[in-house]
């Protein structure tokens, strides 16, 4: 795995301009993956990753169909426990310090504080209201006024109060395409998770949803940290702060994003995000 | 995997070369135009000058196509944006070759006021700095695109010791003013076309290693 920066020019030297990555703040660590193999079955799906994501940043897993990206998203929270025969051999990961697949970590836990937003949006067959609110009702708060509260809170975080804040009642298949994945992206924020995963969360959508989409990535970063696998490039070029890329269950490379895509230390990198294979 | 628009590439490389070659030829064919005080070879250098106008437009037409449809990134990308850089100092080149043509022929009809030593020494030295510059672009060797900038001082010099020279002549006698100063504006020129072929250099580096050294000399040295 090759890691690289970019060089500091004279301009970039003289107006101080801050990275998107960074907006002048240093970045802390706040997901380390360390030798880390997983297995669906006899097959591996990931070869020895190692990796450390930044807090509060916007983090892109690309790499070709099957190079394990989404299987490592699915780590995070371990999504991958609900399939059979998945296991860890070795290595593990930890979010603050902790690791997640330890024993005394609740899964469910888990991912309340990892979120995940997927390719497919799959609002619930109840009203606007009722989907932003699923996670806390589960968790069993009735306060009224709480989960109004919530309910605008996470719709506007989700960039979507505006467009169904009279609606609310009505159900959430009603929605466009691109409002029920942003609905998703609120329900997600609403349990006021740290992390949120996104599985190609515009793969389904036209040019003008995907750009909310990405607009709306840009403005939760301020709050969360994001990590989002997709297959479109320019996506990755346009949201994220550092990209990793995957091959064949390896990680690659991964560097700050402007690197990746001005001057990739690995000629796998360069020839797949030129589109030369993948 | 090749790709269906990987031959646009290739056409915009060769475009470009083939502005390079196009560019030295009127930097060689303009300081023969000078020596031979030959009026006719600097008629068609300054027609010629059409050439490389139209081979920058095509150029910047490519580029712009090709990152409006194709998205480029990483070793594309920068080879795009210097292309398109890149052919503006040729273009440079090609209005400083005009510029000396020009004054080549108001020289032809007047009596030589020295014998044509360090013009063409320095002429020579700018087309091999646009030479090496090109090859640098072909194979991406930025030692041979540092030593191309280094050698920008050779000429800054005899461009000054010219300077010096004509200048006393002029004091010397007030009626070789004319003849001294079309020397030196030829003079300055060629020292621009080094300068271009400099420029030249630097984008290379940046094509080959993402690293940009304009006004920086300490990368320059290294």
């Amino acid at each position: 795995m090759e890691t690289s920066s970019a060089s500091s020019t004279p301009a970039s030297r003289a107006f101080q301009v801050p990275s998107r990555a960074t907006d002048g703040q240093k970045a802390q660590t706040l997901i380390e993956i360390e030798n880390f193999d997983f297995y669906y079955g006899a097959k591996q799906a990931l070869f020895d990753i190692n990796l450390k994501l930044d807090d509060k940043r916007v983090t892109a897993f690309i790499g070709p169909s099957g190079c394990g990206k989404s299987t490592l998203l699915r780590c995070l929270n371990r999504m991958n426990d609900l399939i059979d025969g998945t296991s860890i051999k070795r290595g593990g990961i930890k979010i603050r310090g902790v690791d997640v697949n330890a024993r005394d970590v609740d899964s469910i836990e888990l991912r309340k504080r990892v979120g995940m937003v997927f390719q497919k949006s799959n609002p619930f067959p109840k009203s606007i209201y009722e989907n932003v609110i699923y996670g806390l009702r589960i968790q069993g708060e009735t306060n009224k006024a709480k989960l109004d509260a919530v309910v605008e809170k996470s719709l506007r975080g989700a960039a979507l109060w505006d467009e169904v804040k009279d609606r609310l009642h009505e159900s959430g298949l009603g929605l466009s395409g691109g409002q029920q994945q942003r609905l998703c992206i609120a329900r997600t924020i609403a349990v006021s998770p740290e992390i949120i995963l996104m599985d190609e969360p515009c793969s389904a959508l036209d040019p003008i949803a995907t750009a909310k989409v990405e607009e709306l990535i840009h403005e939760l970063k301020k709050e969360f940290t994001i990590i989002i696998v997709t297959h479109s490039m320019q996506q990755a070029a346009r949201c994220s702060d550092k990209t990793a890329f995957f091959y064949m269950g390896k990680l690659i490379e991964y560097a700050d994003t402007r690197t990746i895509f001005m001057n990739p230390g690995n000629p796998q990198t360069e020839a797949y995000v030129s589109g030369r294979f993948g | 995997m090749k790709r269906f628009f990987d031959s646009e590439l290739e056409t915009f490389r060769s475009h470009l070369m083939i502005m390079g070659e196009t560019a030295i030829r009127q930097v060689r064919d303009a300081l023969k135009a000078l020596v031979d005080a030959d009026v006719a070879l600097a008629d068609r250098v300054i027609a010629a000058d059409d050439e490389l106008d139209n081979l920058e437009m095509s150029i910047d037409d490519e580029a712009i196509r090709y990152m409006n449809l194709r998205a480029p990134v990483a070793t594309e990308l920068r080879l795009v944006i210097v292309g398109m850089k890149a052919s503006h100092d040729l273009e440079r080149v090609g209005d400083e070759c005009t510029t000396i043509a020009k004054r080549a022929v108001r020289l032809a009809g007047e009596p030589p006021l020295k014998p044509y030593v360090d013009i063409p020494r320095m002429a020579n030295i700018a087309i091999e700095m646009l030479r090496e510059a090109m090859d640098c672009f072909m194979h991406g060797d930025t030692d041979k695109a540092l030593a191309v900038v280094r050698r920008d001082s050779e000429v800054d010099a005899i461009n000054k010791q010219l300077y010096r020279e004509l200048s006393s002549f002029m004091i010397e006698d007030p009626k070789t003013t004319t003849r001294a100063l079309e020397l030196m504006f030829i003079s300055k020129s060629i020292e621009r076309i080094a300068d271009h072929a400099c420029n030249i250099a630097e984008e290379m580096v940046f094509l080959a290693k993402a690293q940009d050294i304009r006004h920086r000399d300490e990368l320059k040295k290294s």
